[in-house]
């Protein structure tokens, strides 16, 4: 009992630090970012919180992603008892909770401070505005149209490092034949449904895309475009055998270790080089859009704020809300976190090779919404299903699976 | 409480019980016959144990010895070899370092809300569920077979399933968030799977000693505390073992029932092993793991001598 | 223990034979000792699988709500293919889960019954499994069984090239893969259950069947174990629930895959209640399981516990 003790008196001592003005208010704030660069992230809005001298930041970590911590947030906040902050993908997935009015309307603190002007792109904030009103802040962009591939890789094959798609369906066959896996693809669904998703934007074209993913037309799946995409997919995984990882991470960890030629992933897959020492241009080559179209998706994070009795609780949680997006915090907190800032009024010096190109192609306005701001969790669920069992196995030929994938779309919601 | 006359009674049974223990315990357990030390049967008996023993002990083997390992080592080694290097500080790091978010501070975090979380749970049901198998196998009344079969199927759904009912219920009896809140969770979940074990033991205790004991006009709890606890210490250690290991090891329950300062120690191990990001630190995650498992593996440990008591004390029967 | 002492000074005065008695206070003691146990069978477990059914028939999603939506849920659920490789993996592990965890467990009990030398450590190295969480059981096996690191790396080194041995990465053995780490976790216990029944046999029946001349292993299949039959039923209900809610191991090994060859049930619920948010489909799929029990566990239940009355 000592040490519970010790642990409360330290955490009595950070309150009484915090006790000195009225309206002191402590801040649990739930979230599933727990490995080294995202705690790093996280900490950046804790200090932040913590320098206002007012509030303290309560750390509430649930690691193993959305799935572990869904139904934690989702039960306490049933329990009418919530945390103070959470993060949630924005988009779909949290309208429900804003209909039953469990959110917090944050639309003064935006109108006030004009979130509407610096938040680029624009659609980061039409995802978190339900009926006019604005109920999360989004913090950060990703995307997913990448792929990352080894030199070393190639140039143990005596190939030279493919530039686009075509290149390295090319020379796969070879680059086998040297022992390297071409196509690094952990067992997780999402990679696989990833994976095809980006091949998609890449191969099929925007437009396609866009048809498929946002208007949910499934002729649109069964049309020329996507036919192509699912013949190539279904050449692509005999290039991914003998990757049996289960892991993003690790399946990446194939590319650096140079034991894999490539990955499709988006571009968080570039902390994973940069904390392996791998430098952008020598160690690795990136390819956006898979080298055959300069397209990258926006999604990213944002946090929502539970509606509290609490007058002073409210007060200290818009604080919070306006902190997260204020430019200092912004950029301290995108370099710990490998993404990119949702304001367009901050100067990002220093960045590598590739995270150069993803900030070139976000300001030639070459930009598609996230999947998930255009699929519902269901639809996305059941497109993972598919993906999972056609790339793993080549029993499915590429006309079943388009055939399958057309039915989702058109039942999608 | 009871009448003086049945006191004496049962004092007067308990000599008989002891003695008849003593009995046992010179004949040992069942199914001993006197054999060489070196006959083929024995070392049939002892090459099965330890050919078993090298299966269930393998996993621990790779933990331990990766436990131990720095991280380049596994990264190129074999998950089976020792360490060439040992390094205790994936321990110390998985104890008192490890980051969960921004408390770097570890399982140790963690630790003291686990007991605090664990210990009146199976305090709790372990007495709920002695007590109603007890009822249920010698004073059964109208229906209770039928609350016995619910409960059984009950023991068939998938806890996360519960989750959101057992939330709005605990908000509604303003429960929720508190530590009894979860006591009260671990007790229900616990109950289906113990009140089984101690109805079926109960039941299959000889008859004869229950019918003496009411004919001395012992009642309910009589019995239950004087002649039916003292003998059911097997099962007890049993049941014992699937509680604490149980909720020892909940995580659900914990972080979807408490507030962060009470989430206990499996909070940590999970933000510990599941981090879906950075780089995987398997020599930490063994040692969390293994860290995690040692107050259940003590409790196993110290049981076996109350089994072994257990052994006289079932010796009574007869 | 309190609590119990707590209800045993209220129940007192019950206790004691009343005078007249009323048919709803005879036995008074033992209803309210079992009061704990009526409550949670109603209000928990037929309050909450009633809830569960209803909000299966809606089309709830992020929250549970009424809002109607028939038997939609059904037919999306017995429309879609991941269900029908649940269900058959559940049929494949169950059955082997079941038959192998009892005979596994019976017979280390029996041996270690034999009064072994140093049976302490041998009982904890066997139930030691128990002890560890699922997520890294799952992450342990992973590893033995991945050919890369594992046994077949191992056997490789040794000089046999041509030895595969991955279950885990082969669709149609892989649920064999989850059922070596599911043994391993879960035999200690059923071990320590029939021990504790072995330990309360009574040592006159071994006696009388050695007067007899009956061999041991005759005594055990003859007389032993249809004794210890309670002990089979609690362990039986012990093995069927786990093998039903089946779950963490699955993620922790192989997440369902590959390509969704290892799906369960249980993680079908999981998946549809909080990755894909709909609850709607989660509960239905919940309530299939439930029902499936339901239909073989009644008849059972009817049978073992409904038919005689004991005093």
């Amino acid at each position: 009992m000592r040490l519970t003790a010790r642990l409360m008196g330290a955490s009595a001592l950070c309150a009484a630090m915090a006790a000195t003005s009225a309206a002191a208010v402590e801040l649990e704030v739930t979230h599933w970012w727990t490995s080294g660069g995202e705690a790093a992230a996280v900490a950046k809005f804790a200090e932040a919180l913590n320098a206002t001298g007012t509030h303290t930041w309560v750390d509430g970590a649930i690691a193993g992603g959305g799935d572990t911590a869904r139904p934690i947030m989702i039960s306490r906040i049933l329990g009418g008892d919530p945390m103070d902050a959470f993060q949630f993908n924005h988009g779909r997935q949290a309208e429900e909770l804003i209909e039953a009015g469990l959110m917090l309307d944050l639309t003064d603190v935006a109108e006030a401070n004009g979130w509407k002007d610096l938040v680029n792109p624009p659609d980061l904030l039409d995802a978190c505005t339900y009926e006019g009103r604005i109920y999360c802040v989004p913090v950060n962009i990703h995307s997913w149209q990448w792929m990352w591939l080894s030199n070393k890789a190639y140039e143990d094959a005596g190939l030279p490092v493919p530039t686009n798609w075509q290149e390295f369906m090319d020379s796969a066959d070879e680059l086998q034949a040297a022992g390297k896996i071409p196509l690094a693809l952990g067992g997780q669904p999402w990679q696989s449904a990833g994976a095809f998703q980006v091949m998609a934007t890449a191969i099929a074209g925007t437009d396609a895309w866009l048809k498929v993913f946002r208007d949910k037309d499934s002729e649109a799946v069964m049309g020329p475009e996507f036919t192509q995409v699912f013949e190539s997919a279904a050449q692509a995984r005999e290039f991914t055998r003998g990757s049996n990882v289960q892991d993003w991470n690790q399946a990446t960890n194939l590319v650096i270790t140079d034991a894999a030629g490539g990955q499709i992933m988006g571009d968080w897959a570039q902390g994973e080089f940069a904390l392996a020492g791998e430098v952008a241009g020598t160690d690795y080559s990136c390819l956006p859009g898979l080298g055959m179209s300069d397209v990258i998706s926006t999604g990213g994070d944002a946090f929502y704020f539970p509606a509290q009795d609490d007058p002073e609780v409210t007060a200290a949680q818009k604080e919070l809300a306006q902190l997260m997006i204020s430019p200092e915090v912004q950029v301290s907190f995108n370099a710990a976190k490998g993404s990119l800032p949702v304001r367009g009024d901050v100067n990002l010096e220093a960045v590598n090779d590739c995270t150069r190109k993803g900030l070139d192609i976000l300001a030639s306005g070459n930009i598609i919404p996230a999947t998930e701001q255009l699929l519902s969790p269901d639809t996305a669920q059941q497109v993972n299903d598919l993906m999972t069992e056609f790339w793993a196995s080549s029993d499915m030929s590429a006309a079943d699976a388009q055939q399958r994938f057309a039915d989702i779309i058109a039942s999608a919601d | 409480m009871a009448d003086p006359a049945s006191l004496n009674t049962l004092a007067a049974l308990d000599p008989v019980h002891g003695r008849t223990g003593a009995v046992g315990d010179m004949a040992g357990p069942r199914g001993r016959r006197p054999r060489r030390a070196l006959s083929r049967g024995n070392i049939m008996l002892y090459g099965i144990l330890l050919l078993v023993s090298v299966y269930y002990l393998l996993p621990l083997w790779v933990m331990v010895m990766t436990s131990l390992k720095g991280m380049p080592e596994i990264r190129v080694g074999n998950i089976f070899a020792p360490p060439m290097e040992v390094t205790f500080q994936p321990w110390v790091k998985a104890w008192a370092e490890a980051c969960t978010g921004l408390n770097c501070d570890g399982l140790s975090r963690g630790f003291w809300n686990s007991v605090r979380i664990t210990v009146p749970s199976v305090v709790v049901s372990i007495a709920v569920a002695s007590v109603s198998g007890y009822a249920l196998a010698r004073w059964r009344f109208k229906g209770s077979e039928a609350f016995f079969a619910i409960l059984l199927i009950g023991a068939f759904i998938p806890y996360q399933v519960m989750l959101y009912p057992i939330v709005i219920l605990l908000r509604e009896l303003g429960l929720y968030g508190s530590l009894s809140g979860l006591v009260l969770v671990h007790t229900i979940f616990g109950m289906p799977i113990n009140v089984l074990l101690f109805r079926n033991y109960f039941a299959a205790m000889p008859e004869e000693l229950f019918k003496a004991a009411r004919v001395d006009g012992a009642g309910f709890w009589r019995i239950f505390f004087q002649i039916m606890m003292p003998m059911s210490l097997p099962i007890f250690v049993v049941s014992m073992i699937i509680q604490i290991t149980g909720i020892w090891n909940d995580f659900l329950f914990g972080v979807v029932f408490t507030v962060p300062e009470n989430y206990p120690m499996t909070v940590q191990l999970n933000n510990i092993v599941a981090s879906v990001q950075g780089v995987k630190e398997y020599n930490v995650n063994m040692a969390a793991t293994l860290l995690t498992g040692l107050v259940p593996l003590i409790v196993y440990f110290a049981s076996g001598k109350l089994f072994v008591r257990g052994i006289a004390a079932g010796a009574v029967k007869g | 223990m309190a609590a119990t002492h707590d209800t045993s000074a209220l129940a007192g005065p019950g206790a004691a034979p009343a005078r007249r008695p009323i048919r709803l206070f005879r036995n008074l003691s033992s209803k309210i000792a079992a009061l704990p146990m009526i409550l949670v069978a109603t209000v928990i477990f037929v309050g909450c699988t009633l809830w569960t059914v209803v909000h299966s028939f809606t089309s709830s999603r992020l929250l549970p709500r009424l809002d109607w939506a028939g038997l939609d849920q059904y037919e999306r659920l017995w429309s879609t293919p991941k269900w029908y490789v649940s269900i058959g993996n559940l049929a494949v592990f169950g059955l082997l889960s079941m038959v192998f965890t009892l005979l596994i467990g019976f017979v280390l009990a029996a041996l270690l019954d034999r009064k072994v030398r140093g049976e302490d450590v041998f009982r904890t190295i066997i139930l030691y499994p128990f002890a560890l969480s699922f997520i890294v059981t799952g992450l342990v096996w992973q590893w033995i069984l991945n050919p890369e690191l594992g046994i077949q790396a191992v056997v490789r080194s040794l000089g046999w090239t041509g030895f595969t041995f991955d279950p885990l990465y082969d669709a149609d053995i892989v649920i064999y893969g989850i059922l070596i780490a599911a043994l391993w976790q879960g035999t200690g216990l059923i071990m320590c259950i029939m021990l504790a029944g072995l330990r309360g046999v009574d040592e006159e029946i071994w006696k009388a069947a050695k007067v007899d001349g009956i061999p041991t292993w005759k005594t055990y299949t003859h007389v032993i174990i249809p004794m210890m039959r309670p002990v089979f039923v609690t362990s039986l209900v012990l093995i069927a629930s786990s093998i039903v809610k089946v779950y963490d191991l699955v993620v922790a090994q192989t997440g369902g895959g590959p390509g969704g060859a290892s799906e369960v049930p249980a993680k079908y619920v999981m998946d549809a209640m909080f990755g894909a948010q709909n609850l709607g489909q989660g509960f239905a799929a919940s309530t299939m399981m439930l029902l499936s029990v339901a239909i073989i566990l009644i008849p059972w239940a009817y049978l073992e516990f409904g038919g005689k009355k004991r005093g």
